[in-house]
């Protein structure tokens, strides 16, 4: 856009989208190439597909749906304890996949807390393993990271709305249509999309859950067309379904996320009057107990589970915290080279095509993306050589999407809100970039760092496809633990891991969690 | 440790700093293994320590996933990969790699201890295994494949898609029941409580108390005897036999050190590396070393019958009995 109006740039982030699409769809189409073409999906194949997408639409429904009630109660109450159980609420998508499996179990499995206490009742056991079971773990995973994203829609109505709505003698009913569906028809849509991504390239959670291969998703079936059959090509074509099936999701979503934001505020304190009648507070209480219950307890007993092992973790262990650290450190500023410039260029316009680029890391299999990327740098260096460098790159690539989904509302609503006001003062991109929206987002900001650092720090990714022994990230060594039977040892780092990546995460959200909290 | 020529390498470079100064001269032989065989508690390093003793050289292990993975690295790679051996093949994917045309003949002769006769031109074994149920002490435990399907104990095994054991518990019920495999899968659908991608997640959730048994090795028993001082676990000993993994290791034909991949696969099966494989791979070395197995593994259950599908078999086996696995438990 040469529009002189807008105050700040969009050629940079253009770029970045541009950088972000060409290594993804670079990587799918080397291992298209190494294959010589040749695509066989057989009936099996779609079988996965239909499974994926189902229990996809089921997972993310359900988190969507159970994360209203929560934000909400989240939103308007005020508590001791609050901020940190908003941090709390991020921890359970942080966690390696089979370590919160396990925490899962520890509850509801065979052996669990609940079938414990619905046998000392004298009732039948349940079963987790199924459909339900894969739903359940998508829900804990997904449910902590829907209610943060639609909470920031909450945050972001401005406390002169609220204090309006007073005025006016509003009622609870015509708050929820005035002010929160229509923030939730901007928010939701977005979210959404993000969780069935998340959950269309479910691999072991699905499998373990789902109990056997009825339980088959898209990614295993990659996995199988890698590892059992070698057929790259089908592999790649499987790859290219599951991003076509997470953009489309986007772009749906997309369409669907309509309406304005509420304009600008002062930032003074939300009050809300409307939200001090007991039945309300009961309901919100309630909403609040059980979602802490259930994020809770799982990791509550991964804590449990992991502190006898702690005293006596290996060497290897330290040194694979300080690798992963270093990892995640990386590809915060990875994720910060990438993120901000295309922040800044959707928050003038709509300019999807940036924004399905950004989902590009949310849709790709880590699986064909590593193989991808190992087979593009091959020739060119040892890939063990690599091994931290392109983890922590594509660590950035897989975080950004949530990024984006954080700051790009938040920074269309400072840009709509102060842009005018910046080109009236006759302020520069550059100072408008740095003194009017980076501080605004500041909140945002801290919230997807907190996330992008935890994420990479809990993500087994593509390190496995490169690492040599000398580098290994701490969920890689939790695995390799395990595999040789030190499941305590391997209790003890997961609960080190989490502790990690909830301390990183804490750390950057600090902002994040006091707007939150304001 | 020493500095490897590829001393620019950052995740070698710590290395080389507390390291003796570079060796120019000195040869690397590079070899592929599975993740565990590398870490401090696997064979890795004594095997590293012993071998480097000798050879006049500089062994380069490289862990690169699970067995599976192995392969398709190895396939991916090419004839330009590094590696001059790969070490952890299994048995049933012997035939595939070989099917790649990237390995090499092997000249090695050794008194192998195996149940069964070993005697592939490419492939040297270095250690084997039973695969077996393992469970409780005081679990009531069935005497075949038969009897566990027709009990109702529960039971978790691997993927065949992603795990060697998975693959192993799948050319098992192929080897000893023939057509009749489909009947089987079906009588042991309603005891799978799950599936796992890989060993560690079923051993896992079997400790946490998941499932009444989990397909395992006969040899895991002696983990918890020898490492952790507990001989409550045991493995069931089936009627029908017991299907072993053998883990094999083979030369690439592309290597650039190939008198040293030799010198290596030589090594493989001397008492030096036998002897370190029972208590850092839980599995029964290749050839047993002149000391005997250790405390823990005499108490071991041994199976009457040893099952094996010739290696060169595997393969038209293979694709029939996955749709059979896949029918029986997707109902």
């Amino acid at each position: 856009m040469a529009d002189r109006a807008q105050p700040v740039r969009a050629g940079a982030g253009i770029v970045a989208a541009g950088l972000v699409a060409a290594v993804v769809l670079g990587a799918l189409g080397a291992v298209f190439w190494r294959a010589g073409g040749g695509v066989s999906p057989g009936p099996a194949d779609w079988a996965a597909v239909r499974f994926t997408v189902l229990q996809a639409l089921v997972s993310a429904t359900l988190s969507l749906v159970l994360a209203i009630p929560v934000a909400r109660a989240l939103a308007r109450r005020r508590f001791p304890g609050r901020g940190l159980l908003v941090t709390l609420l991020g921890a359970p998508f942080l966690l390696p996949v089979i370590v919160a499996v396990l925490g899962l179990l520890a509850v509801f499995g065979r052996a669990g807390w609940v079938n414990l206490g619905l046998g000392a009742l004298g009732l039948p056991p349940v079963q987790v393993y199924g459909l339900h079971g894969v739903v359940l773990a998508h829900v804990f995973f997904n449910l902590p990271l829907a209610t943060r994203l639609i909470l920031q829609g909450w945050a972001e109505i401005p406390a002169e709305r609220f204090r309006l709505a007073a005025q006016l003698n509003l009622g609870p009913a015509e708050i929820r249509r005035l002010l929160e569906r229509p923030m939730l028809a901007r928010i939701a849509p977005g979210a959404f999309a993000v969780v069935f991504g998340i959950c269309l390239t479910s691999f072991a959670v699905a499998l373990t859950l789902g109990g056997g291969p009825r339980a088959t998703t898209v990614e295993l079936a990659i996995y199988q067309a890698f590892q059992f059959d070698f057929d790259l090509g089908r592999a790649a074509f499987l790859a290219c379904v599951q991003i076509a099936l997470t953009l489309g999701a986007a772009l749906i979503a997309l369409r669907l996320a309509a309406g304005e934001g509420f304009g600008a505020g002062l930032d003074r304190p939300v009050d809300r009057w409307d939200a001090a009648t007991w039945p309300l507070r009961i309901w919100d209480a309630v909403a609040i107990a059980l979602a802490t219950l259930f994020l809770v307890v799982p990791m509550a007993a991964v804590a449990v589970e992991g502190a006898p092992g702690l005293i006596s973790l290996p060497a290897s262990v330290w040194r694979a915290v300080l690798t992963s650290l270093g990892v995640a450190s990386l590809s915060l500023v990875v994720l910060a080279a990438l993120a901000l410039p295309m922040v800044a260029a959707l928050s003038t316009g709509r300019r999807g095509w940036i924004d399905l680029a950004g989902l590009l890391g949310l849709a790709v299999s880590p699986l064909a993306l590593g193989t991808g990327l190992f087979i593009l740098l091959y020739p060119l260096a040892d890939p063990a050589a690599l091994a931290l460098p392109v983890t922590a790159g594509v660590n950035a690539i897989m975080a950004l999407p949530f990024a984006l989904r954080i700051l790009v509302p938040a920074a269309r609503g400072v840009v709509a809100d102060h842009g005018r006001l910046g080109a009236q003062l006759d302020m520069g991109r550059g100072p408008f970039f740095r003194l009017v929206l980076l501080p605004r987002l500041a909140p945002q900001l801290g919230f997807a760092a907190g996330l992008g650092m935890a994420l990479s720090l809990g993500d087994l990714g593509v390190i496995a496809l490169f690492a040599n022994h000398e580098a290994a990230t701490l969920p890689l060594q939790i695995y390799r633990l395990m595999g040789a039977y030190r499941m305590e040892a391997a209790s003890g780092a997961a609960l080190l891991l989490m502790a990690l990546a909830f301390g990183a995460f804490w750390i950057c959200d600090h902002k994040g969690r006091a707007r939150a909290v304001a | 440790m020493t500095c490897r020529f590829r001393s620019s390498h950052l995740t070698l470079a710590a290395g080389c700093l507390i390291g003796t100064a570079a060796v120019a001269d000195t040869p690397t032989l590079t070899v592929y293994t599975y993740d565990s065989f590398v870490t401090e508690w696997g064979p890795g390093p004594v095997i590293e320590e012993e071998f480097e003793k000798t050879c006049g050289c500089d062994l380069n292990l490289v862990g690169v996933g699970d067995g599976a993975a192995l392969l398709a690295r190895v396939r991916l790679e090419g004839e330009r990969s590094d590696a001059d051996v790969v070490l952890g093949l299994d048995s049933n994917l012997v035939a595939a790699a070989r099917d790649t045309g990237l390995f090499a003949r092997h000249g090695v002769t050794a008194d192998y201890d195996l149940p069964l006769t070993w005697d592939d031109p490419d492939f040297v074994p270095y250690d084997w295994g039973y695969f077996a149920f393992v469970h409780d002490k005081d679990l009531d435990a069935p005497a075949s494949l038969q009897a566990l399907a027709d009990s109702d104990l529960s039971i978790v095994i691997q993927d065949p898609r992603s795990s060697t054991p998975g693959l192993g518990l799948l050319m098992w019920v192929k080897d000893a029941y023939g057509d009749d495999a489909p009947a089987i899968w079906e009588g042991l659908a309603d005891n799978i409580v799950t599936v796992t991608k890989g060993w560690s997640e079923a051993y896992g959730l079997f400790l946490e108390g998941e499932a009444d048994m989990v397909l395992s090795y006969t040899t895991s028993p002696a983990y918890h005897v020898i490492a952790e001082d507990d001989d409550n676990k045991t493995t069931a000993e089936f009627d029908e036999g017991h299907y072993l993994q053998v883990e094999v290791a083979g030369k690439l034909a592309a290597s650039d050190q190939p008198e040293l991949a030799d010198q290596f696969l030589d090594f493989m099966v001397s008492d030096a590396f036998q002897s370190a494989i029972p208590t850092t791979n839980w599995m029964y070395p290749a050839v047993t070393p002149e000391g005997g197995l250790p405390d823990g593994f005499d108490g071991l259950m041994v199976p009457g019958k040893a099952l094996l599908i010739a290696p060169d078999d595997v393969p038209a086996l293979r694709e029939d009995a996955l749709n059979e696995w896949l029918t029986a438990l997707s109902r």
